[in-house]
């Protein structure tokens, strides 16, 4: 049997490594994606102060630590039975809103959508938020700059760090907002929009508008069938910062909705011993392996599954676009929503209607009356023992869970993250991209390398939360094995 | 182009966020672009460890090492970065003392297995399946590198020219050093620290302190502190008096307490037993004359008790200094 070891930052990094299995007709057998790395925060937060843990897992990830900060300061709301002032909630999705304009941002421009914008056969070394600037145009490139810029200097004012940020506690936020601070969120929040719709233009130009592109969206190498995961508010509407979890069908009926109080009656996470990652499924269908369709537990957690169980979008701008996508694709309603999209490539569009949405809620955060309020904490009385609570992180679903003594010392940590979610997607993406591309032992050179990473970053994979990889530019190389081992060609894709 | 010099980017056991740091100074990113050739940095660029391999020894002018060292695979890239770097700086808080990862230097391999793997909520593995350095999978052999006993820093394992402190280091500081390169401005002494002051994170902090002693300790949920006054005389843990100044106090001015991500100021080893001593001056535990032995222990006790977690409080970012080796297996 022949084999394919990919090592997506090279063996010695080690962050992410894939092997492919040839079968005697030289085609493919199986494909097995292994992170091989954990760094155990599910156990060294045991016998930590309950209240370290929105500084502690802000740690986990430094591309994300909004999300875990508002998942472990949501938690604590739980394990202290404080239920925040108003004015707190908001404050914090205030911050969560800045955060997600930001990361889409970079996500698009930096990391994935450089394939789209300079394209997937272009070489490697343009690949990159420079080749995008090269493209695009400088001043395109400075409008990215500031955007970020000016995102990182709402989550600095609200959170006193811009990264790593502070101020969630048990029952509220550690700092009111001024009124001066305020109008300048006013003022980001405004620009924001314009740079969303800016970037929504770019994609239909550049990718919708583009044959090739459209084509790839949606060919059968980008689509699985799953189930999907996201959160929604008391109307059913998309909302990152809280609401209940909903689980919608491939054929887009509602499988569950729940609080994630009730998580672990749902999910459940499968542990291979070729992987540090563990996979999460859905506990009532069961582990089918790594396949799609209603009979397998494997569900995906994306910016596009977070559309699918929506039914559409809480602000008028986002929700045109929402309808605009799901008609695009030639999707029938159900009630309010649409039957699911099922191109994992349109992940990419879904996050950017998702950057409007977060920009147009920003405003309307911030020019809300209480958002000023100086009540921002409620001092616990006591420790409930558990506290479980999670936000979409951008990436996914993702769940803290807390068990702690009557002192608040934490004596049980698990952690789903928003990536782990999607690693049996993944996984499956990643053999679909290989079958495409490898058939009677011919490997397609450049297509299989860019190939099997677009399948990869279209989750925008924070493997920063698992493995601290950021793929988006990731240096590739193909090692082709024989029985012993031996490498007998080496595909390298010259940086 | 005028000639730029190399510089790189590598990161080990970390989280991403000197990346971010890096990534944020913004619109200065387009001026370090002029000056300097980002040759290798795994997130932004393409370039390969065997490309580094074949660079030049000495090579790259400037590498920014970030993350702590827990696998084999991060101790050969340090030696790597080491050999082909003029200089080598330990960026942020994990490459100095092994930062928040260090936390697991308090339990053991098996320790950690067992949680992430047996026990947490969510598992579904009746047949206890745990990572193996080695696997046979029906198609052939997978393997992963183990993993150690316990996390390092980098100065524990290569020479080190300066270090950068701060979980991450703040972009503003990151620019000073960069500024002062493009310049040619000459470096301090090898060793040294660079990207902040030499003394503690008080002196840039603006609330107001009175040398006011406290009675107990209370934790960051138990009060809303006032936001003039000194958080450790409101009797809230801020590792500020014992902390390296750079960051510009930024936690403190959203009521919350410095979390001490600067590490130990200049001249001190120990950031941790240095705390203690702080406590000491700070504390008044209140008129004991009269009082008997167990009344004395009892009245101590109460106070140590609204300090839970001295290892975690304290070493929050220096573990990997004061436990290299781990909890025994």
């Amino acid at each position: 049997m022949k084999r394919i070891s990919i090592n997506p930052i090279t063996r010695l990094e080690g962050h992410g490594h894939i092997e492919i299995f040839l079968d005697e007709a030289g085609n493919v057998a199986n494909t097995y994606f292994q992170v091989p790395e954990l760094r155990g925060f599910e156990r060294f937060c045991v016998g930590r102060p309950a209240e370290d843990m929105p500084g502690i897992t802000d740690r986990i990830c430094g591309v994300c630590p909004e999300a875990h900060h508002m998942a472990a300061t949501k938690a604590l709301d739980r394990l202290f039975d404080a239920d925040p002032p108003s004015a707190a909630k908001k404050l914090r999705e205030l911050l969560y809103m800045a955060f997600y304009v930001t990361d889409h941002t970079t996500h698009f421009y930096a990391l994935g959508g450089p394939d789209f914008i300079v394209g997937p056969d272009a070489p490697p070394a343009e690949r990159n938020l420079l080749g995008v600037v090269r493209k695009v145009g400088l001043d395109t490139g400075k409008k990215v700059i500031d955007c970020r810029a000016r995102n990182f200097e709402v989550i600095r004012m609200l959170g006193g760090r811009s990264i790593h940020p502070t101020g969630g506690v048990p029952g509220g936020w550690s700092k009111p907002l001024s009124e001066e601070e305020r109008q300048r969120i006013e003022q980001i929040a405004r620009e924001n929009i314009e740079f969303s719709h800016f970037t929504l233009k770019a994609f239909d130009a550049l990718v919708l508008g583009n044959e090739k592109f459209a084509k790839m969206i949606s060919s059968k190498a980008y689509t699985h069938e799953t189930y999907s995961l996201g959160t929604v508010d008391a109307n059913n509407q998309a909302n990152f910062y809280d609401g209940q979890l909903r689980i919608v069908a491939p054929d887009g009926e509602e499988f569950a909705k729940f609080p994630v109080a009730d998580y672990a009656q749902h999910i459940a996470e499968r542990v291979e011993p070729w992987t540090y990652l563990k996979f999460p499924y859905l506990k009532k269908i069961g582990w089918r392996g790594f396949v799609d369709g209603p009979e397998s537990g494997v569900y995906s957690a994306t910016p596009l599954a977070r559309l699918n169980v929506s039914d559409g979008m809480a602000t008028p701008q986002a929700q045109q676009e929402y309808e605009r996508f799901y008609k695009t694709f030639g999707k029938k309603r159900i009630g309010k929503r649409f039957a699911p999209v099922h191109h994992h490539l349109a992940t990419h569009w879904a996050r950017l209607i998702e950057m409007l949405y977060a920009s147009e809620h920003m405003l309307e955060l911030a020019t809300d009356a209480e958002i000023t309020a100086t009540e921002t904490r409620r001092i616990p009385t006591h420790v409930a023992g558990v506290g479980i609570g999670s936000v979409e992180a951008p990436r996914g679903t993702l769940i803290h869970q807390y068990e702690a003594d009557e002192r608040g010392i934490l004596t049980a940590v698990n952690l789903i993250v928003g990536t782990t979610n999607n690693h049996a997607a993944i996984s499956m993406s990643i053999k679909r991209a290989a079958e495409s591309l490898i058939r009677a032992g011919k490997v397609v050179e450049e297509g299989l390398l860019n190939r099997i990473e677009m399948a990869f970053r279209l989750y925008d994979p924070c493997l920063s939360c698992a493995t601290h990889s950021l793929p988006g530019t990731m240096p590739l190389e193909v090692n082709l094995r024989n029985s012993r081992g031996e490498v007998v060609h080496t595909i390298r894709r010259e940086g | 182009m005028k000639q730029r010099r190399k510089i790189a980017i590598y990161w080990a056991s970390s989280c991403g966020g000197c990346e971010i740091a890096f990534a944020n100074l913004h619109e200065k990113l387009l001026v370090a672009d002029e000056h300097f050739e980002l040759v290798f940095c795994p997130c932004l660029v393409d370039t390969k460890v065997e490309d580094v391999e074949r660079m030049a020894d000495r090579g790259i002018a400037i590498t920014l090492f970030n993350g702590a060292i827990r696998t084999d695979g991060n101790e050969e890239m340090a030696h790597l970065m080491r050999r082909k770097s003029e200089l080598l700086i330990a960026y942020g808080a994990c490459a100095m003392s092994g930062a928040i990862p260090a936390l697991s230097n308090l339990h053991s391999r098996d320790n950690h297995f067992q949680a992430v793997y047996r026990e947490n909520a969510t598992i579904d593995n009746p047949a206890g399946a745990q990572p193996q350095a080695s696997t046979a999978v029906p198609e052939g052999v997978l393997v992963l590198p183990r993993f150690h006993a316990a996390v390092k820093n980098l100065v524990q394992v290569v020479d080190v020219d300066y270090s950068i402190p701060g979980c991450p280091p703040e972009s503003t500081q990151l620019w000073k050093i960069l500024e002062a390169l493009i310049a040619g401005t000459p470096l301090p002494a090898k060793g040294s620290v660079l990207g902040a002051g030499s003394s503690t994170c008080c002196d840039e902090c603006k609330r107001e302190r009175k040398k006011k002693t406290i009675q107990r300790f209370y934790r960051t949920f138990e009060i809303i502190p006032d936001t003039q006054k000194c958080l450790l005389e409101q009797g809230i843990l801020c590792m500020g008096v014992v902390t390296r100044d750079g960051c510009g106090a930024l936690c403190p001015q959203v009521n919350m307490p410095c979390i001490g991500c600067y590490g130990a100021p200049e001249g001190v080893d120990d950031q941790g037993a240095k705390m203690v001593a702080a406590i000491g001056s700070v504390l008044d535990i209140g008129e004991y004359k009269g009082m008997t032995e167990e009344q004395i222990r009892e009245r101590t006790d109460a106070v140590i008790d609204t300090l839970p977690d001295l290892a975690g409080t304290f070493y929050k970012f220096s573990l990997g200094r004061t436990l290299p080796e781990g909890k025994a297996q």
